[in-house]
């Protein structure tokens, strides 16, 4: 069996905040809270979850931009926080993100050359500005920015949501990683342009053998995308794990109560469907904060298959076959277990 | 034949710009029906929200109506006073505006949104004015004594939304216009809400428009639905038509652009090309430089609006011409 590329140990990523704003005691925001999972190359796994459930975190983590407060990332089987600095360097370059917002991540002064040169340049990827040029317009011309010479020169403002996003894009591979970390990366573009963003990121994963961790709220897109590519799907809530599998199972058969109670609320493109789907109706509608989640399983505040248990003791993320996992006490024997 | 409320006709409205003018709303047609839910789709920059303030003429300053009428009980909003539109804003026809989440005033108790909002309306009994938002809270399933002493950071966004649909009640309208009401929402209240609206629109026999960007929102609410593309109603029809015999090739590949969770992911795929430049609009059918099934007339001739009987319209050369395909 091939090594890991990435393993993500037990992660947790917690944030200090004060409680209001004139009080000077602190409370800590469980982010990501014990989050273990691990890819060989060329994998691709999407995770998907409400807002504030830790995807973000998640995602910055493994591209080194946030420190974990526990937990290890392994690298090839390396601790990236016990490398020296040249490898660990090497990682930086080779775990690239796309963020959330296509407009916020470009500098509006700089040139579409300007934005794919410079970590050319400061990678040492291309020796001069010559170099550079020719592999920008290749660049260019693989995410489809096409006649590469009309876009080399344009400003990010000169570009449409869609075409920003493939430039974004562009800059990520540029450096040649070898894991992508794409966050919402078609969230704020218009719905006709979304799948072609994902069947670029596909497409070049294909070619480039890149790793892909495909972060979203939306299943439909979650679906799409690892299914597509033949990748996993993992389902967060408040800074955990609680479903992992691949695509069509986790979407068709899916096991924990909470990715049960989502897959019945998403609307689907078909009226009949749609309305006819089954509700799961909640215990409460509200999510609970990640200040305090709640003890034992933190989904039993909501959770409509609520027992005893649930709230006593915290289910573990569990192999219950070969390809899925699940944190449930619907599939975990616990009475004779119990301490 | 359902009763119609407000039939918009060929209906131009355009936005005074340093590029000069965009006409956001271009040549629509459209009628909203008794007690339906009305759902209006489109990209963004469509001009969907556009032509809902023009409805209510609550347009910005720098927008006008060039041409058209709005007619609602035999009389024109397009050309109706102030005065008499102040009669007709939240007693007749109200509206939830797009992003309205942020718009609820931060110093203020949600008590007083609903005095003030009755007030600006003429009606001065505060009392009376409380025990119907309280009933209104109710109805959307708030507890009305914590909702109405909080203030709007206190309640979360799915709490906030519920508000202002009841603050949109608040004056008995016959009609509700909700501009992306559930668009940022998380997909739980979401579909709290569309099964709240469905339950409201039966229960109170209001009649909805429902404007969204989302065509998977637009399956699960709507009765019926108008397809806008830049700035255009290029489709209507009853919503199983539309989405099982769609007519216009935009809405056919719309249909198609967005993953659902169950249907063939083979048959899914992206619309080729890119939206329209709105200060630049192709001649011709808006849509032709991104339609596969583009022919002679799609780049010169704009298409007329094309009646199929049982309430369709499309506008298309492919109908035009009745070359249908
Ligand atoms: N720098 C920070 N300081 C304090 N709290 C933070 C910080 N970053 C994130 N959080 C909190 O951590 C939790 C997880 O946030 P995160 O952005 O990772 O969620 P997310 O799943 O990406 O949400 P969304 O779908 O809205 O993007 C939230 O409660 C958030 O408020
Ligand atoms: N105040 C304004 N000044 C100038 N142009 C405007 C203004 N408001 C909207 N527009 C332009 O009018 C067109 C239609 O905008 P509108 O907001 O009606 O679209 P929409 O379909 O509601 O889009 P969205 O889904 O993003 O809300 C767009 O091209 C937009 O840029
Ligand atoms: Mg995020
Ligand atoms: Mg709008």
């Amino acid at each position: 069996m091939a090594e890991p590329i990435l393993e993500v140990l037990d992660l947790k990523v917690y944030f200090s905040v004060k409680k209001g704003i004139f009080s000077s005691t602190k409370s800590l925001v469980r982010a990501v809270d014990g989050v273990t999972f691990s890819m060989k190359e060329g994998d691709i796994l999407t995770i998907v979850g409400e807002s504030g459930c830790g995807k973000t975190t998640l995602g910055k983590a493994v591209a080194g931009l946030v420190k974990p407060s526990s937990g290890k990332i392994l690298f090839y089987g390396k601790d990236i926080y016990s490398m020296d600095k040249k490898e660990y360097m090497n990682y930086r370059r080779n775990v690239q993100m796309i963020h959330q917002d296509p407009y916020a991540s470009l500098n509006p002064v700089k040139t579409v050359y300007k934005i794919l040169s410079t970590p050319l340049l400061r990678w040492g990827i291309v020796s001069g500005e010559e170099e550079a040029r020719r592999r920008a317009l290749d660049l260019l011309e693989i995410v489809g920015l096409t006649p590469p010479d009309y876009f080399i020169n344009k400003y990010p403002h000169q570009l449409s949501g869609g075409q920003r996003q493939r430039l974004i894009v562009a800059r990520a591979i540029s450096v040649e990683p070898k894991i992508i970390v794409a966050d919402e990366p078609i969230t704020m573009i218009d719905v006709s342009l979304r799948l072609g963003i994902l069947d670029l990121l596909l497409d070049l994963r294909k070619k480039m053998g890149l790793t892909v961790i495909f972060i979203t709220h939306d299943f439909g897109a979650a679906r799409y995308f690892s299914a597509k590519g033949g990748g996993d799907i993992a389902v967060m809530y408040l800074g955990k794990i609680v479903e992992k599998g691949p695509a069509e199972s986790v979407i068709q058969e899916p096991l924990h109560p909470y990715t049960k109670t989502l897959i019945a609320a998403v609307p689907e493109p078909d009226p009949k469907y749609s309305r006819t789907k089954e509700r799961i109706r909640l215990r409460s509608l509200d999510i609970p904060s990640p200040i305090n989640p709640p003890p034992g399983c933190r989904f039993h505040t909501r959770c409509p298959l609520y027992m005893e248990v649930c709230s006593e003791r915290e289910p573990p993320l569990v192999q219950l076959t070969n390809d899925r996992e699940v944190s449930c006490f619907l599939y975990t024997e616990f009475s004779e277990k119990k301490a | 034949m359902p009763e119609t409320l407000i039939a918009i006709d060929d209906l131009v409205v355009e936005y005074f710009t340093l590029r000069g003018p965009l006409r956001a709303v271009d040549s629509a047609s459209l009628t909203i029906n008794q007690g339906e839910i009305l759902g209006i789709v489109g990209e963004s920059g469509s001009g969907k929200s556009t032509l809902a303030q023009a409805v209510l003429r609550i347009l910005p300053p720098q927008a006008r109506i060039v041409r058209g009428s709005i007619t609602y009980r035999g009389r024109d909003l397009a050309k109706m006073s102030e005065g008499e539109l102040k009669k007709i804003r939240w007693k007749e026809i109200s509206m939830v505006p797009q992003a309205a989440l942020n718009a609820l005033n931060p110093t203020l108790r949600i008590r007083d949104h609903f005095i003030e909002t009755a007030k600006a309306h003429g009606v001065a009994d505060k009392r009376g004015v409380i025990e119907k938002a309280s009933e209104l809270l109710e109805q959307v399933r708030l507890d009305p004594k914590r909702v109405l002493s909080s203030y709007p950071h206190e309640l979360s966004g799915g709490m906030k939304q519920r508000v202002l649909i009841a603050l949109s009640l608040l004056l008995d309208p016959q009609i509700v216009i909700l501009d992306e009401p559930t668009t940022a929402l998380d997909v739980l209240t979401q579909r709290f809400i569309l099964d709240l609206l469905k339950e409201l629109k039966e229960r109170l026999g209001i009649t909805m428009v429902f404007i969204t960007h989302d065509i998977a929102v637009i399956a699960d609410i709507a009765d019926r639905v108008a397809v806008m593309y830049a700035g255009q109603v290029v489709e209507v029809g009853n919503v199983f038509d539309v989405f099982y015999e769609p007519l216009h090739p935009y809405t056919r590949l719309l249909i198609k652009s967005v993953p659902g969770l169950k249907g063939d992911i083979e048959d899914m795929r992206p619309i080729p090309g890119s939206p329209p430049d709105m200060f630049n609009p192709p001649e011709g059918c808006r849509f032709h430089p991104r339609c596969p099934w583009k022919f002679e007339p799609c780049d010169r001739f704009d298409p007329s609006l094309v009646k199929l009987g049982d309430g369709r319209i499309v506008s298309c050369h492919l109908y035009t011409d009745k070359r249908a395909g």
